[in-house]
């Protein structure tokens, strides 16, 4: 099954299963189901309770919110990532501070889908990967998909948290395979680090034994996967990955003793450089284990820059696997 | 519908909408004076000379209406819910507050009730409740109060315009007071009120009156309706701002606050024996609730 499908999949259950959860979106109506189909079938199935809205990303964010603010749950989807920007008022000032504001908990179940990241040859404003500017806000749960997780409770998850929560998914996953049982590839294997709350740890076959770890978001896990497998095959450095379901609020807690044995730690996300997610992991890691680690924690991000139209240009901007295995080297050496 | 007579606007009026009207009024002078104090921080924006307004919409909702206000609710609030002590000590951070303090002025939520500080912010929050209303309790409306320096908003069109494309029972109450902060509504808003709300095929009515018994008999109507889904209603009030934009802000000449002064629904001249009495009982009714509230203990933070 592909990430669409998977996603696909869990938003019908999660429609069958709680009637008071709404969709909300641009274009998400069948036969259309959504500019990268993950709505699909959802309106034929769900009548009334699937709302095609005209191009108002505040509004519609701020629709959700009142939704959730009226006792129903909200999902609402971003067609392009880059357009969340239209409705950051919503999302810090309304949503994530409504949480606490009024000086007692109030629960705002209520999800915003925002399809993220390059590669597809989108251009500029189409391409973005803007985690970082979600970072940081209290009340505000930042998650990204990933090819190892499990949809439908991803969702559950988010729902049940009474917060507004921003999903980011990377476009480049919709097509791919969603990895089952355990198994990567042929050289790898994954399962979820125990009491992590939904961290996916992918290794050779000891994940106690890594000569490095590489802190990614599941947009970046093939990306990770593929440096992971040339650092084995041509250096034998073997690496241990791990995908956080939740970029933030993150804690390392659990990953420490992994990090401490390894004692290299790379952060890798597509991000643009400057104020990333991956510094703010990187922050926390070197509270903890300053002293411990060979050298401190290596972001790797993409380019200061627009992310180009044209294949070769977007390649350079934006993150790939060589630029993880030449920080994974250069914290080694 | 005209203005009338200032006289006539106090005379005709029950003892407890004059009453309430009076509550407000020395409730925002009392808190300018504290303000003058030290004794309230951050800012505050008074209704003084609106009063009339949330007044006047009281007896038209019912308690499962959601009312959305703005930065200059305290009227708002006081007419839903007749809570001076509460809403003091929310501004005053004290034991008791309806936000535990941390909300202040200007973010405030209890039950059905939510003001916040952004202008044009909730609109589409008003709407997504409208929304959720429209389906799971049909007849019960969402209102938002808003100034007219928000329709620069671009929220409240995107709002207005889902609501008037689903039929929401939503109504949007203008407090145009003819500015917005310093700036008068004629250099920040082209065209009217009132056409903006037309071009989206939403109902409107334009209030110049500053009875309560008038603004009821032609509101209720149309309220009515949008409680039966005729879709959204656009009110917009010819008001006057008589106090200054939040403490000691205003930039206006002195005829231009007279102007807003003559235009107060609160009798210089002192009034009927039964206006002074009743006058004198807000007054001190306020008195007692701020002598209580600011001996009390700070508030402390649930949560
Ligand atoms: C988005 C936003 N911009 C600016 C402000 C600062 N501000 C607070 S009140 C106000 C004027 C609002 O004018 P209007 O809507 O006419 O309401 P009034 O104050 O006259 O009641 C401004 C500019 C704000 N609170 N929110």
């Amino acid at each position: 099954m592909r990430v669409a499908e998977s996603l696909n999949r869990a938003l019908h259950e999660v429609l069958a299963e709680d009637p008071s959860v709404r969709v909300l979106g641009e274009d998400v109506l069948d036969p259309y189901g959504g500019a990268f189909k993950i709505t699909k079938g959802l309106s034929s199935r769900f009548p009334g309770r699937v709302l095609a809205t005209p191009i108002s990303e505040n509004g519609i964010v701020g629709v959700a919110g009142g939704l959730a603010l009226a006792g129903g749950k909200a999902i609402v989807e971003i067609m392009f990532s880059d357009f969340v920007a239209l409705a950051f008022d919503q999302i810090v000032n309304f949503a994530s501070k409504s949480v606490s504001m009024y000086g007692r908990p109030l629960r705002l179940p209520l999800i915003v889908r925002c399809p993220s990241g390059g590669g597809r040859g989108y251009g500029p404003t189409h391409s973005q990967s803007l985690q970082k500017h979600f970072i940081g806000v209290p009340g505000l749960a930042v998650y990204e998909v990933s090819p190892f997780d499990d949809h439908r409770e991803l969702f559950g998850e988010m729902l049940a948290l009474g917060e507004p929560c921003l999903l980011f998914e990377d476009k480049i996953l919709y097509t791919r395979r969603l990895f089952g049982d355990g198994v990567a590839d042929d050289l790898f294997q994954y399962d979820l680090l125990p009491g992590s709350g939904g961290v996916t740890r992918v290794y050779v076959d000891d994940p106690g034994q890594a000569d490095c770890v590489i802190i990614a978001p599941g947009g970046v896990a093939h990306r990770a996967l593929a440096a992971m497998r040339t650092l084995l095959l041509e250096r034998e450095i073997s690496c241990l990955l791990l995908v956080p379901r939740r970029l933030y609020p993150f804690d390392v807690t659990p990953l420490s003793p992994l990090l401490e044995r390894a004692g290299a730690v790379v952060v890798a996300e597509e991000s643009t450089a400057g104020g990333t997610w991956g510094a703010e992991v990187a922050h926390q890691v070197h509270s903890r284990l300053w002293g411990r680690l060979r050298r401190p924690v290596s972001l790797v991000h993409s380019a200061a820059g627009v992310i180009p139209a044209a294949a070769h240009l977007e390649r350079d901007v934006l993150v790939q696997d060589t630029a993880i295995v030449r920080a994974v080297q250069e914290l080694l050496t | 519908m005209p203005e009338r007579l200032l006289e006539e606007i106090t005379e005709n009026l029950s003892d407890d909408d004059l009453g309430l009207l009076l509550l407000i009024r020395h409730f925002e002078r009392k808190l300018l004076d504290l303000f003058g104090q030290g004794l309230v921080q951050g800012t505050t924006h008074t209704c003084l000379g609106q009063e009339y307004v949330p007044v006047a919409l009281a007896p038209l909702l019912d308690e499962r209406d959601f009312v959305f206000s703005n930065h200059r609710g305290h009227g708002h609030y006081l007419a839903r819910f007749r809570d001076p002590y509460g809403l003091l000590a929310e501004i005053t951070g004290r034991e008791g507050a309806v936000c535990g303090g941390v909300g202040g002025s200007q973010h405030i939520l209890s039950g059905r009730y939510l003001s916040t500080g952004i202008q044009g912010e909730s609109l589409p929050v008003a709407t997504g409740v409208a929304l959720h209303l429209r389906d799971a309790e049909p007849g019960v409306l969402a209102l938002a109060y808003v100034g007219d320096g928000t329709w620069g908003e671009g929220a409240v069109y995107e709002a207005l315009n889902m609501a008037a494309l689903w039929r929401l029972p939503l109504v949007v109450v203008t407090e145009n007071n003819g500015i917005a902060q310093t700036t008068p509504t004629s250099a920040q808003l082209a065209g009217t009120i009132g056409d903006r709300a037309r071009a989206f095929g939403c109902r409107f009515l334009h209030v110049d009156s500053r009875h309560p018994h008038e603004i009821r008999d032609a509101l209720r109507p149309l309220f009515e309706r949008t409680r039966q889904g005729a879709g959204p209603l656009v009110v917009e009030f010819a008001t006057h701002r008589i106090g200054p934009h939040s403490k000691g802000d205003d930039t206006r000449s002195a005829e231009e606050i007279r102007h807003a002064r003559d235009h107060d629904w609160y009798p210089r001249q002192g009034g009927s024996p039964r206006f002074a009495r009743l006058d004198a009982e807000a007054r001190a009714f306020v008195e007692v609730v701020a002598g209580e509230v600011l001996a009390r203990p700070l508030s402390g933070r649930e949560g």
